[in-house]
């Protein structure tokens, strides 16, 4: 059946996902949904150990996850003002264009 | 690896990576609404079902919609001119590479992750509501002040700045 | 009646025990699902002829009468004509997201119907969460909504769509925090067993939570959030025809037209359904004199009866304009429903007497009638401003 292994080799290969995408995209939204991925890799790593662990009562894997859910549509919301924000005043949404404070 | 479980890992890898490649913006998106479906399924069969249901519900419902609106009012639903082969795809790929490499490394080599199975958990809802009002009710209250202040905050960053006279036009449209 | 009540249970068991046992499981699955969804698709048929007759009703006219006697044909016909008519697809149109709209619309509200208890001990899947569950698929129509809209490459539809998607998560709020004074009070997420907690007669009437002030409240609340959930008259700006020409609806004909349509219905299905079981108690009978008659047809005389509760609106209320609509949620609807909450928290806590009811009551109806006097005191004319094209 399936081992622990293999829910945490997905996990890891949707945060490296995640990981490549945050990194190479311009686009602003776009490194925000590779941080959303990667979020919800930690998530998946989190329910997975849940269930595998050996002490039935405990609850901290799916309470885990729950902070982190709200806390990533907190920063989502956010996030995505602010780009919107930006929008509104360099006119762009490529991050290599936001360069007032470079340098 | 059980048969439900290869379906759903493949369909959510795939469209994960599809969503980080794609040059329409919109498409992307929706192949991220694919990716946490597919996580949603895998949290059913890690028997989470009030988690998977949670995250349906945050995710899909709520922060998918905020993130195509977002697309649609920044105009970036057109496609963008990404060229690839660029040095950000080789830097990017190659630092995700190694960490992918390592982390893989780690699960595959450890003990805990060649555990027996236990058999399956329980996740009942009322025990979730009386740990949440008792042993952790201060994260609770925290997110909730942090929720209340990041939807202020949101609200307030992505508000139309106010002409001075009423009757001008709107600074920065 | 007890065998009546329990016909379907009873035809499924004997189904099951004529088929070998390797077929069980799934054969499990399709008898519990086929007969429901089945149940309901008829209804959805049933439910556009009685709409158009009863809105010509109401507005001096016979409605369809042609096709059959009394019209009884006419969804047969209309069925026949979405097939058959001319699939016109924009050649500018996102294929694939184009065709998927309809498919991510109507596959939610089926799922949504598979928590929900027709009859005593007739859920298609008890589940522990259920009306959680009902809210994460409802998530899915507006992903629908939207992908409709985007992919047209109209700029008409792209408007309706955002129009059609600011109003449906506009009114989620009100709709869930309507249900929670609900779930506090039952103390379970499952909606069998919430049915099971208004089981009970007291003088003869049942103990609905639609008979208590804070859920006479919370039943409106959750109707009229349900209501523009679903783009239903008063509420559908987003697919008038005489503003915005269907909205995101606009490219879409034939087939695909005729399951956005199927998927709207049977949303409203669903919701209403989740009302009934909610708040006007599920398959339980109203007074306890009644309660012979079989609690499958309890629960579809309840949803026929907010069916043409509905129908009655739609003929009877004129449309709201957008931000009239968003206003009604955000300044009306939500603060109530918020008020709501701490009202079912004081009913439980005031001991049973007359007093938590009086207590209830006016913490119904003050708050309502403040704020509205509130609104309507400052809703005057905006100094006249102008938008330049960008």
């Amino acid at each position: 059946m399936t081992a622990l292994s293999h829910y945490l080799l997905l996990s890891a290969l949707l945060f490296s996902v995640g990981l490549a995408g945050a990194l190479a995209r311009r686009n602003a939204i776009m490194v925000l949904i590779g941080i959303e991925l990667m979020l919800n890799a930690a998530n998946l790593n989190f329910i997975a150990f849940w269930r595998f662990h050996q002490n039935p009562a405990s609850l901290d894997g799916p309470l885990m996850v729950l902070f982190s859910l709200a806390i990533a549509a907190a920063e989502a919301a956010v996030g995505l003002a602010l780009i919107i924000h930006l929008h509104r005043r360099f006119k762009t949404t490529q991050l290599e264009q936001v360069r007032n404070l470079r340098g | 690896m059980s048969l439900t479980f290869v379906i759903t890992a493949l369909w959510t890898a795939v469209l994960a990576i599809a969503a980080m490649t794609l040059r329409n913006l919109i498409h992307c998106a929706l192949c991220l609404v694919g990716t946490l479906i597919g996580l949603a399924v895998i949290y059913l069969q890690l028997d989470a079902q009030f988690i998977a249901f949670s995250q349906m519900l945050v995710y899909v419902g709520a922060i998918s919609v905020l993130v195509v609106f977002a697309m649609l009012l920044t105009k970036s639903s057109e496609t963008q001119a990404e060229p690839r082969g660029n040095k950000a795809w080789a830097h990017g790929l190659g630092i995700a590479s190694m960490v992918f490499l390592v982390l893989a490394a780690s699960f595959s080599a450890s003990t805990v992750g060649k555990a027996a199975d236990p058999g399956p958990r329980e996740l009942p809802v009322a025990a979730l509501g009386q740990s949440l009002m008792t042993t952790h009710v201060l994260p609770l209250e925290l997110i909730a002040l942090l929720l209340t202040s990041a939807m202020i905050g949101a609200a307030v960053l992505a508000l139309h700045d106010r002409p001075k006279n009423p009757g001008d036009p709107r600074p920065n449209p | 009646m007890e065998a009546l009540d329990q016909i379907w249970v009873t035809l499924k068991h004997s189904a099951l025990g004529v088929l070998p046992a390797a077929l069980r499981g799934w054969a499990s699955i399709l008898l519990s699902i086929g007969p429901l969804v089945g149940a309901f698709a008829g209804l959805f048929a049933l439910t556009t002829l009685v709409e158009r007759k009863l809105l010509g009703r109401i507005q001096n006219r016979p409605g369809p009468n042609r096709v059959g006697p009394f019209g009884i044909l006419q969804p047969a016909a209309d069925g026949l004509k979405a097939v058959f008519k001319e699939n016109v697809v924009p050649r500018a149109a996102d294929r694939l997201v184009y065709t998927l709209a309809p498919v991510v619309m109507v596959i939610p509200a089926i799922l949504a119907l598979a928590v929900i208890p027709v009859g005593r001990n007739m859920t298609a899947l008890d589940l522990d969460a259920g009306v959680l569950y009902f809210f994460a698929v409802g998530a899915g129509a507006e992903l629908a909504v939207f992908m409709a809209g985007w992919a047209s490459r109209n700029k008409y539809a792209l408007l309706g769509a955002m129009r059609a998607l600011a109003q449906m998560i506009s009114y989620e709020l009100p709709l869930i925090l309507s249900t929670i004074p609900v779930l506090m009070l039952t103390g379970t997420l499952s909606p069998s067993k919430i049915v099971e907690a208004q089981n009970a007669y007291s003088f003869g009437l049942a103990q609905w939570h639609v008979f208590t002030p804070w859920g006479f409240a919370a039943f409106w609340l959750f109707l009229i959030a349900g209501m523009a959930e679903a783009n239903r008259s008063p509420f559908d700006i987003p697919e008038g025809e005489s503003e915005i020409v269907a909205g995101h609806l606009i490219e879409y004909s034939g087939f695909k037209f005729a399951l956005f349509f199927l998927g709207e219905y049977l949303g409203l299905f669903a919701m209403t359904s989740l009302a009934i079981t909610l708040f006007l108690g599920g398959w339980t009978a109203p007074v306890s004199f009644l309660a012979w008659i079989p609690s499958w047809m309890w629960f579809f005389a309840k949803l026929t009866v907010l069916m043409l509760f509905f129908i009655w609106v739609r003929g009877t209320v004129p449309r709201l304009r957008i931000d009239q609509l968003m206003n009604f949620a955000w300044k009306l609807m939500l603060p109530l429903s918020l008020i709501n909450i701490v009202n079912a928290g004081l009913w439980h806590h005031l001991g049973s007497g007359p007093l938590r009811w009086l207590v209830s009551a006016t913490l119904v109806v003050a708050p309502y009638f403040l704020l509205g006097q509130g609104l309507a005191a400052r809703a005057r004319w905006a100094p006249r401003t102008y938008r330049w094209v960008e």
